[in-house]
């Protein structure tokens, strides 16, 4: 044990866990249509959470059908400021529960507890907040002499790096827009998309507003298949993206596309180093690197190369990788073998192409999948570490010379979700800020979130965007 | 000296993160012994008189009677009780501190804060803790504070300076920043936040800031430099998140009284009461732990 090892601090909380999970539609709880459960994993320790149901598409239909129903029998007659007080009771039971929520979500994801708890389940139930506040007020963001019409029936795919937060990204401007829903959470994470069902029921949430439809890509794609949906919203990667682009062509249905990133975090020499480190490691950390929007390209201006690879090794050398459940671990689990194997692969190729790897020396749990905080030197541009997206806790550190090449090189990726600068000299940071091809770019700060300011992507990172004013717009005709 | 910015936004986030973990189990009771034998147990009010400091001086040898809790690392008094405390604090491993250089707003002359530490010194003080002119770094006369340091230094030869840096009127962490470096340049054995004489004394992100420019200072120069927090920390939850911050910037030899210091009063009383909890698995009655 290292001298600066904690002694264990487990979160003592252990939520109520069901051995199955069914689909909820219609405000019930019902059976797959095809009697079929799959296996829901705990990531950090290998073992069976739950038994999950596989949706299949009459199961979607039939989650699609009573949405419809919700959508012209109640949700959209209803008076706005009514859909708030759902929508508030929805934010409250959030914040009530969030312990639990934490929890959960963490057991599920192999998230690290705190950033559950400090994060993920805050940021949900601030969503909620948002647009509740929202929802008897859509006249102020209309055309001129219009008023706001709801779109209809929305479906939402969401990812499972943070299973509830992309979920309430979706769900609260859907419901305050008055639309109803179908959710299909990701295949490894659907716990806590199941307590939002719950809270839903306990809220009184009209049936049909929320119907959540568990199961994997193809119960992903009978959603796609709808041929009645109004307006489908996807987070995820890029290439199913594209596939879900390119089923909906000549279809009403609106899109939003949240994707993949490879942001470049542009480090000058004179910026606040010590802050600069932690934001660098936080952009790429965060979640074990399991983030779209992650940090995951280093660009530092050359002069301070060597200081700057030496206090990030020094950094990594210090976060705690561990069982997510406790209260002061740093790095969690990876989601799934799959993604572990995928991480793998990549840093190898990293390694092939004659980049130097550098990771954090610690000991790894026996059990679970747990990956090194990883980060690559020597790296080109054309490197597949500096290209792919990685999706895990390795980053690429490149250098540059003057502002306009670290904009060049930042610029050099198909992707265009985030980017970060750092320096001290505000007027240099807002010109290169206005250079960079993304949709969001943190400056001297990283991976900041609030439901009022809007996110996504240009590129390759998709379109649309969600939060605050420009996300409603997503979710009004 | 280069100049380094800090910038406040990250610093506070990282701060409250640091200050957040969760320290249980073995970590919190060796934590708790660590931050009792780091303890400056001061009293510098204007009613303090040779019996106050005797009091003071029985507590610091052993703060609980009957218990095996360490001595606290030192007291620290004004100038003239510092014979009193020599002689109350005799044979023991307590240290005696001393304000020095017209504590707390240091608005006299180098001559007359010479004489004031020269006194202290004289009684028998192991460590002088003296204040920079606050009114001469912020009007940009670095050199003059640089100067007093050193001359105090000079005075003090082989014994422990701490520098009081007063962070409360500093004005922003990037001046903090300054100070610290300044003030390690010029001689300090140890950098102190505040006299706690004033309204906003050591705060969290004030500590991280502090022991990055001792990180700093010891990268360049293989030196290690003290820290010393003061002023309003009076709980066992605030001493464990200002050593968990401690713990996770500098090398782990600063988690040594030589390294850290917790200048303060009531903080001992509240880590007693949380040693013998965590002895007896509940809580003691306050009135069981000495007040002086």
């Amino acid at each position: 044990m290292s001298s600066f090892a904690y002694a264990p601090a487990p979160e003592s909380v252990r939520p109520v866990i069901r051995s199955e999970y069914g689909l909820f539609i219609g405000g019930k709880w019902v059976a797959p249509q095809s009697g079929r459960y799959y296996e829901s994993i705990d990531p950090a320790r290998e073992t069976v959470i739950a038994g999950i149901a596989h949706g299949d598409s009459e199961d979607v239909a039939r989650a699609v059908r009573s949405a419809r129903k919700a959508y012209e029998r109640w949700w959209a007659p209803m008076k706005p400021s009514s859909r708030a007080k759902y929508i508030f009771r929805i934010a409250r039971a959030i914040t009530e529960r969030s312990r639990e929520i934490a929890v959960l979500e963490s057991i599920d994801g192999g998230k690290p507890i705190r950033e559950a708890r400090d994060f993920d389940v805050p940021t949900a139930a601030a969503h909620f907040f948002y647009h509740a506040g929202w929802a008897d007020k859509l006249e102020w963001i209309a055309r001129a002499g219009q008023m706001p019409q709801p779109l209809g029936l929305c479906g939402a795919i969401v990812p499972w790096n943070f299973p509830l937060l992309m979920a309430a990204w979706k769900i609260a401007p859907a419901l305050a827009c008055g639309n109803t829903i179908v959710l299909k959470p990701a295949e490894t994470t659907p716990l806590t998309a199941l307590l939002l069902a719950q809270i839903a029921q306990d809220a009184d949430l009209p049936p049909g507003v929320l119907n959540v439809v568990t199961g994997d890509e193809t119960t992903g794609a009978a959603v796609v298949a709808q041929s009645n949906l109004d307006k489908l919203a996807f987070t995820g990667s890029t290439e199913v993206g594209r596939e879900i682009a390119r089923a909906l062509v000549g279809r009403k249905t609106r899109l939003t596309l949240e994707l993949g990133g490879k942001a470049a975090h542009i480090l000058f020499a004179d910026a606040p180093l010590d802050q600069a480190i932690e934001g660098v490691v936080r952009g790429i950390y965060f979640n074990q690197g399991h983030v779209c929007c992650a940090g995951s390209r280093l660009l530092v201006e050359e002069s301070i190369l060597d200081e700057v690879v030496d206090r990030l090794q020094q950094r990594i050398d210090r976060l705690r990788v561990g069982d997510p459940l406790d209260k002061n671990t740093d790095i969690g689990a990876i989601n799934s073998r799959a993604q572990l194997d995928k991480i793998d692969e990549l840093v190898r190729s990293g390694v092939e192409q004659g980049a130097t790897l550098r990771q954090q020396r610690c000991d790894l749990p026996e059990q679970g999948y747990f990956y090194r905080a990883s980060f690559f030197t020597n790296v080109e541009s054309s490197h597949r570490i500096a290209r792919e997206e990685i999706f895990g806790p390795v980053l690429a550190v490149m250098t540059f010379r003057t502002p306009d090449e670290a904009i060049e090189k930042a610029n050099d990726t198909p992707y265009g979700l985030s980017a970060g600068v750092w320096t001290e000299r505000g007027s240099k940071n807002m010109a290169v800020a206005q250079q960079l091809k993304a949709g969001v770019v943190w400056c001297n700060t990283f991976n900041r979130f609030d439901p009022s300011s809007p996110f996504g992507g240009f590129r390759e990172s998709g379109f649309g965007r969600e939060g605050g004013v420009h996300g409603l717009r997503e979710y009004l005709a | 000296m280069q100049s380094v910015c800090v910038d406040a936004v990250m610093l506070e986030s990282r701060a409250a993160e640091l200050a957040g973990r969760s320290i249980k189990g073995e970590t919190k009771r060796a934590w708790i012994d660590l931050a009792i034998s780091c303890i400056d147990l001061t009293t510098l009010e204007g009613r303090d008189s040779p019996g106050r400091v005797r009091s003071l001086c029985a507590k610091a040898r052993a703060p609980l009677p009957g218990s095996d809790a360490p001595p606290v690392a030192a007291v620290c008094v004004y100038p003239n009780f510092v014979r009193i405390a020599r002689d109350a604090l005799a044979g023991s491993s307590v240290r005696i501190a001393s304000v020095a250089t017209s504590f707390p707003a240091g608005q006299a002359g180098l001559s007359v804060k010479l004489a004031d530490t020269e006194q202290a010194l004289e009684a028998g003080a192991d460590e002088i803790d003296m204040v920079i002119d606050r009114g001469a770094f912020l009007s940009g006369d670095e050199r003059c504070v640089a100067t007093e340091i050193a001359a105090v230094k000079e005075r003090c030869a082989d014994r422990h300076l701490k520098v009081i840096l007063e962070t409360g009127e500093l004005g922003s962490y990037t001046a903090i920043r300054r100070a610290c470096d300044l003030a390690l340049e010029a001689g300090a054995d140890t950098i102190k936040s505040s006299t706690g004489k004033i309204g906003i004394n050591a705060t969290f992100p004030t500590a991280l800031a502090m022991c990055e420019a001792l990180a700093a200072f010891f990268r360049r120069t293989g030196l290690r430099r003290g820290l010393k927090l003061a002023g309003g920390i009076r709980t066992t939850k605030q001493a464990l998140g200002y050593l968990a911050i401690l713990n996770e910037t500098l090398p782990p030899q600063w988690m040594d009284p030589y390294s850290f210091r917790f200048g303060a009063s009531g903080l001992l009383d509240d880590l007693l009461l949380q040693r013998e909890r965590l002895r007896t698995g509940h809580y003691t009655r306050p009135e069981r732990i000495p007040k002086d």
